[in-house]
C-alpha cells in the first residue's frame, strides 16, 4: 500500500519540555524525547507513568500544559487530533460498532477524500489477513481480529507516526506473542515510525529498537533493549526490565579498568567503566540472576565470588531458580540453565560467582 | 456431550426444565390479563362501535356501516392532518433542543447530573392540565414573551410563516406547537440521555484520530450510535402529541383544531359514538403506518 503514496512521510518526532499537569497530579513531567523516522519505539513503564498521556498528546487527544510536540520540522502542539497525521491504535480498538470492518479501515481516507478508498482499504485489510471478513460487523470478530482491524484502520492512512497504547493487553499470552511478530513485520514492511506503548517489558524489548523507560512522568532512562537490561542506569530500571540481585558497595580501589569494592567485608571486582562518575554514595552492585553461575566451593578460575546456603529452588523445565540466603541475611536469586550440569538442593551451601564484565554498578536514587 | 468425570453425577436436566415450563407464563399473566381487560376487550368494543348505526335516545346496533370511516375522514381530514404537522413539528423541536440538553446531561454535567435529570422531570410533579394553563400566562398579551417577540420584530417571521395571524402569540398555532413541545420534552430528553450516556466516548478519540473533525464526528459516529434514543425519543413524543387535545384546546383558536379535540368532542358533546370511534381508529392505523415505516426507515434493529 506504500507503492499508492504521494507524500513523503517524515515519521521523525520530537518532544521538548513537555508536560501535563492536572489539577492534583502531574501526569507528564518534563519530557525531551527524539524519535527517529522508520523506528519501532517503546515507551515503557508501570499503569501511572504518564506513557499514555504522553500518546494522547502525542495524537492530539490531549493538550500539554507546556512544552512544544514537533513532526518533522512542524510544530503541531496547537494543531486539533484531525489534523495530525498520526493514527492511534487504541487499547480499547475502539472500532465503530455501526461500522462493518471495511467502513471501519476506510473511515480515515474517506474524512481525508481519498477517492480510491476501498481499494486501499481492502488492500490494508489484506496485510493483517481479513479481507474476508470485510463486510462482517466488529462484534462478529474475535479479540484477535478486532486488534488487527485496529491496526488496518490506522496504518490504511499512511500516517507519519503509528502510535500503539497497549494494543496488545487484552489479548492472551499466545496471541500477544504472534501480535508482536506479526506488528514487527508489518512495521517493517510499511516503514512508518510506531510509537508503542506498553507495561510488559518483554513486549518492548522484544518488538523495539529503542525502549525508553518512564517513571513518575518522566523518561529515567533511553536506549536500545540489550543496553537497557544489561547497564540500567538505576534501581527502578533494573528492577523493572527483569530481576536483578543488588548488593551496597563501597570502592576500596582504583587500579586501570578493574576496581576493587567491598560488599559485606567481601572483596569484589568490577568494570572501572561501570562506576557512575556522580554519586559516589550509596552505590550498589547490580548482577542479573541468569549471570550468575553455581561453582565448587575451591575454585581459582571467577574473581567474584560469594557463599550461602540455598533457601528455595523451582525449577521450569528450561532452568531452575535459587534463592541463595548470605551470611548478612540478604537472599540472592540465582537462574542455573538446564545444561546438564549437578544441581543444588534445598539447604545445601554453594559458591556462586560472576564475570566482572556481566555486573553493572548504580547509584543512590 | 459424553464427557463423563469420574464420581460427578450428571446433572439431571428434566429438574431444570420442570420449573421453567410454568415460570415464563406466570411472570405474563398479570400483564396478559391487563392488557386483555383495558386494552383487547375495549378494542374490540371501540371497533364494533365504529360500525354500529343509531343515535343516544335509541340505541346503536351494530350494522356493519364502513360508510362512517370514509364520512369521518372526508369531513375532519383537516383536523388529521394538522394533527400530524403539529405534532411532527413538536418532535423536531423537542429533538432540537433535547439533544443537545441529553447530551450535556450525559457528559458534561459532572455532579450535577442527578440534579439535572430530577429537573427534567420536574414538571411532572405539577399537573398536565395546569402546567399547560401556564402558558397561557407565558403567552399573554402584555407578557415579557410577546413583548419579546414585538420589539424584535420575530412576530413578523412568525406572521409570514403562517404560525400567527396577529400581533398576539397566544391562540395560535405557535401557541399549540409551543404547548407540545414542551409538554413532550422530558419524553425525548430521557431516552436520548439513556442512549448518549451509554456512547463510549472512545469513539470520538478514534473519530477525531481518523481526521473527522467535530461536525463529522457529529454525524458519522454519534448521531447514528444515538439512533435507538432518537426513534424511541421521537416516537415518545410524536405519538401522544398527534392525539393530545389539550394544548390545542386551551392555547389554540378554532383554526388550531387537532384530531383529539374532535374525538373528544363527538364522543362527549354530540354523543356521535360511531364517528368518534371511526377517528380514533383511523387515528391509530395512521400512527402504527407511519411508525412502522419510520423504524424500517431508520433501520433500528442494525443497531448494537
Amino acid at each position: 500500500m506504500v507503492e499508492g503514496a504521494t507524500r513523503k512521510a517524515t515519521g521523525e518526532l520530537r518532544l521538548v519540555e513537555l508536560f501535563r499537569e492536572y489539577d492534583d497530579f502531574v501526569a507528564v513531567n518534563g519530557i525531551d524525547l527524539d524519535v527517529p523516522p522508520g523506528s519501532f519505539f517503546a515507551l515503557l513503564g508501570p499503569s501511572g507513568c504518564g506513557k499514555t498521556t504522553t500518546l494522547r498528546m502525542i495524537a492530539g487527544l490531549e493538550e500539554p500544559t507546556s512544552g512544544r510536540i514537533f513532526l518533522g520540522t512542524d510544530d503541531i502542539t496547537n494543531t486539533r487530533a484531525h489534523q495530525r497525521r498520526v493514527n492511534t491504535v487504541f487499547q480499547s480498538y475502539a472500532l465503530f460498532p455501526h461500522l462493518n470492518i471495511i467502513d471501519n479501515v476506510g473511515f480515515g481516507l474517506r474524512q481525508l477524500k481519498v477517492a480510491n478508498w476501498k481499494t486501499k482499504a481492502m488492500e490494508a485489510l489484506e496485510l493483517v489477513k481479513l479481507a474476508d471478513r470485510a463486510k462482517q460487523k466488529p462484534r462478529q470478530l474475535s479479540g484477535g481480529m478486532q486488534q488487527r482491524v485496529a491496526l488496518a484502520r490506522a496504518i490504511v492512512n499512511e500516517p507519519e507516526i503509528l502510535l500503539l497504547d497497549e494494543p496488545l493487553g487484552a489479548l492472551d499470552l499466545k496471541l500477544r506473542r504472534e501480535m508482536q511478530i506479526e506488528l514487527k513485520r508489518i512495521q517493517q514492511e510499511v516503514g512508518i515510525t510506531f510509537i508503542h506503548v506498553t507495561h510488559d517489558q518483554e513486549e518492548a524489548m522484544t518488538m523495539a529498537d529503542t525502549v525508553a523507560v518512564m517513571r513518575a512522568g518522566r523518561i529515567e532512562q533511553l536506549g536500545e533493549p540489550a543496553a537497557l537490561y544489561d547497564k540500567p542506569a538505576t534501581a527502578f530500571v533494573a528492577n523493572f526490565l527483569g530481576q536483578s540481585n543488588l548488593l551496597p558497595i563501597e570502592v576500596t580501589a582504583v587500579a586501570g579498568d578493574r576496581t576493587t569494592v567491598a560488599s559485606h567485608g567481601t572483596s569484589l571486582v568490577v568494570e572501572s567503566g561501570a562506576i557512575p562518575t556522580e554519586a559516589p554514595d550509596g552505590l550498589r552492585l547490580g548482577i542479573r540472576p541468569e549471570k550468575l553461575r553455581l561453582v565448587s566451593a575451591n575454585d581459582s578460575v571467577w574473581t567474584n565470588k560469594l557463599s550461602g546456603e540455598v533457601t528455595d529452588a523451582s525449577f521450569n523445565g528450561v532452568s531452575t531458580t535459587y534463592l541463595v540466603r548470605m551470611p548478612w541475611g540478604q537472599e540472592l536469586t540465582v537462574t542455573q540453565p538446564n545444561d546438564g550440569t549437578a544441581r543444588a538442593t534445598l539447604g545445601e551451601q554453594v559458591t556462586i560467582a560472576w564475570d566482572p564484565h556481566h555486573a553493572f554498578v548504580i547509584g543512590a536514587d | 456431550m459424553a464427557l463423563v468425570v469420574p464420581g460427578v453425577r450428571p446433572v439431571k436436566r428434566r429438574a431444570v426444565r420442570r420449573w421453567g415450563t410454568f415460570t415464563p407464563l406466570i411472570l405474563l399473566a398479570p400483564a396478559m390479563l391487563w392488557l386483555t381487560v383495558f386494552f383487547v376487550v375495549p378494542t374490540f368494543s371501540l371497533a364494533s362501535q365504529s360500525l354500529q348505526t343509531g343515535d343516544i335516545d335509541n340505541g346503536f346496533v351494530l350494522t356493519w356501516h364502513f360508510q362512517t370511516y370514509a364520512e369521518a375522514l372526508g369531513r375532519y381530514w383537516p383536523q388529521f392532518l394538522r394533527s400530524l404537522i403539529y405534532a411532527g413539528s413538536a418532535t423536531v423541536i423537542t429533538l432540537l433542543v433535547g439533544y443537545p440538553l441529553a447530551w450535556f446531561i450525559a457528559h458534561r454535567s459532572g455532579r450535577f447530573k442527578t440534579m439535572l435529570l430530577v429537573l427534567v422531570i420536574a414538571p411532572f410533579f405539577t399537573n398536565f392540565l395546569i402546567r399547560t394553563l401556564a402558558w397561557q400566562i407565558i403567552l399573554t398579551d402584555t407578557g415579557p414573551v410577546t413583548g419579546f417577540f414585538r420589539a424584535t420584530g420575530l412576530i413578523h417571521v412568525l406572521q409570514w410563516l403562517g404560525l400567527v395571524t396577529s400581533d398576539a402569540l397566544l391562540y395560535s398555532p405557535f401557541a399549540v406547537i409551543s404547548g407540545l413541545a414542551y409538554n413532550f420534552l422530558p419524553f425525548m430528553v430521557l431516552p436520548l440521555y439513556t442512549s448518549l450516556e451509554r456512547l463510549d466516548l472512545r469513539y470520538l478519540d478514534a473519530a477525531g484520530d481518523l481526521y473527522a473533525n467535530g461536525w463529522n464526528t457529529f454525524w458519522k459516529v454519534i448521531w447514528p450510535l444515538s439512533l435507538p434514543g432518537v426513534v424511541s425519543g421521537t416516537l415518545l413524543t410524536f405519538i401522544p402529541a398527534a392525539g393530545d387535545y389539550i394544548n390545542s384546546k386551551l392555547l389554540g383558536n378554532t383554526q388550531t383544531v387537532m384530531i383529539g379535540q374532535v374525538i373528544d368532542a363527538q364522543f362527549l358533546r354530540v354523543l356521535d359514538y360511531p364517528t368518534a370511534a371511526a377517528l380514533s381508529f383511523i387515528l391509530m392505523a395512521t400512527i402504527i403506518v407511519m411508525v412502522g415505516l419510520y423504524v424500517r426507515a431508520a433501520g433500528t434493529e442494525e443497531l448494537v
